[in-house]
């Protein structure tokens, strides 16, 4: 054995005996996937099956401890009605937290327009809320590191961190954060975070007699709600923005923005 | 050395420094970027297990499991409203949230209002919504001010079963 061949097989020895045996065993994917789950919760609103009922946003003021009374809400129905005559007409009174009991339109500032029946084209409704963004602008104008998005997709605030200065409120072309009159700080739907930690569909989605309002994990190609989102014509709001909303709209309307 | 330009920039390095200290006591230890980055989610890492702290009021009684959780003590009436039309609507919409009930709270406070029911079952013109599927009642014209549930019941609202 010369001087080359020994150290060569020096190197070998060395080599191989740095191995752990951890390195050779093989990974199994799904195991891996299960101890560090890839999450991305993604909503899906049927606006075909909303009738305007308002559960949702009883239910989420409920759960959430948001001012029944303010005019503020997380979550929130419209209203379109187009009339054959071709005017368009949208409300939302205090953000459907009662329902829709009257026909008339609030026009806001106490006016009110009485629609007549015969006159009435199409008319539904569309529950909104936060839209949870790819990149949502709210968190990149927060002065103090008070909101973010997490990892698994949902955009919070820092409610002990955040100074109130409004920024996020102004920056969000969808207008789904308020003020929170109690606590004195930007508000908006969490996806109802705590819920979904916990294993349960979020407040709004339970409360839903019909349906219209879904959640599961974009990131799972089984997943039923993704299914949809992949397989059928859906529509988010605003998309020329660039915020990449991830609320889906089943039976979008160009009117609806 | 004494120099009109070194003083006011030792005053600069002694802000900048006192700056500095100041940041380090006050800004708390986890704040940083998740996979998203410091554009979007620069942020206080104990938040996320502070909103996840938070308590759940509702329970399951959506559409996935909804009569599962009440059928278990009240197993006579949720058979009765399965059955029905009313069969959809989740417990919880009108008996309130019941997350630990019976513990707390160990009575439910039911919303037996005029208002609840008028939600879906105001008459509203909208022959193409799914709204025109439910029966509506004009809320001036019906016995004004009663409760529905005086006549109706929620739980069965059949009218031909009407008391």
């Amino acid at each position: 054995m010369d001087r080359r061949d020994f150290l060569k097989k020096c190197v070998m020895v060395v080599a191989g005996a740095s191995i752990p045996l951890s390195a050779l065993t093989l990974v199994d994917p799904r195991k891996v996937l299960a101890a560090n789950p890839d999450i991305q919760w993604a909503f899906l609103v049927d606006t075909n099956k909303c009738v305007g009922c308002g559960f949702c946003v009883k239910a989420c003021k409920t759960e959430n401890d948001i001012p029944f009374d303010a005019n503020v809400t997380r979550t929130w129905v419209e209203r379109y009605v187009y009339t054959k005559d071709d005017r368009r007409y949208v409300d939302s009174p205090k953000g459907a937290l009662n329902g829709f009991t009257e026909s008339r339109i609030d026009l806001g500032k106490g006016e009110f327009k009485e629609i007549d029946p015969k006159n009435v084209g199409k008319a539904f409704f569309v529950p909104k809320l936060c839209n949870h963004c790819t990149t949502p602008p709210c968190t990149q104008v927060c002065p103090v590191g008070a909101t973010y998005k997490t990892d698994d997709g949902v955009v919070l605030v820092d409610r002990k961190w955040c100074i109130g200065c409004g920024y996020c409120i102004m920056a969000c072309p969808y207008a789904a954060r308020f003020f929170h009159p109690v606590l004195k700080v930007a508000d908006k739907c969490t996806f109802c975070y705590h819920r979904l930690s916990k294993g349960l569909q979020s407040a709004c989605v339970n409360a839903c007699p019909f349906g219209a309002r879904r959640m599961g994990n974009i990131h799972d190609p089984n997943d039923p709600i993704t299914q949809i989102i992949m397989n059928e014509r859906v529509g988010v709001l605003k998309d020329e923005f660039g915020t990449k909303p991830q609320a889906f709209y089943i039976g979008l309307a160009q009117e609806v923005r | 050395m004494k120099s009109h330009v070194w003083r006011p920039l030792y005053v600069v390095i002694a802000l900048v420094v006192g700056l500095l200290v100041f940041r380090f006591f006050y800004v708390p230890h986890d704040f940083s970027s998740g996979k998203r980055g410091f554009m979007y989610s620069f942020h206080r890492m104990s938040n996320e297990a502070e909103w996840k702290q938070q308590p759940a009021k509702y329970g399951t009684t959506g559409r996935e499991r909804m009569h599962e959780y009440c059928s278990a003590c009240h197993g006579a009436v949720v058979k009765v409203r399965s059955e029905n039309l009313h069969g959809i609507i989740p417990c919880e919409d009108c008996h309130g949230p019941a997350m630990n009930h019976p513990e707390a709270p160990e009575k439910l406070n039911i919303d037996r209002s005029r208002e609840l029911c008028l939600r879906c079952h105001t008459n509203l013109p909208y022959t193409t919504s799914e709204r025109k599927r439910i029966p509506g009642i004009d809320p001036k014209g019906h016995n004004p001010g009663e409760q529905c549930v005086k006549c109706h019941n929620p739980h069965n609202p059949k009218l031909e079963d009407m008391k």
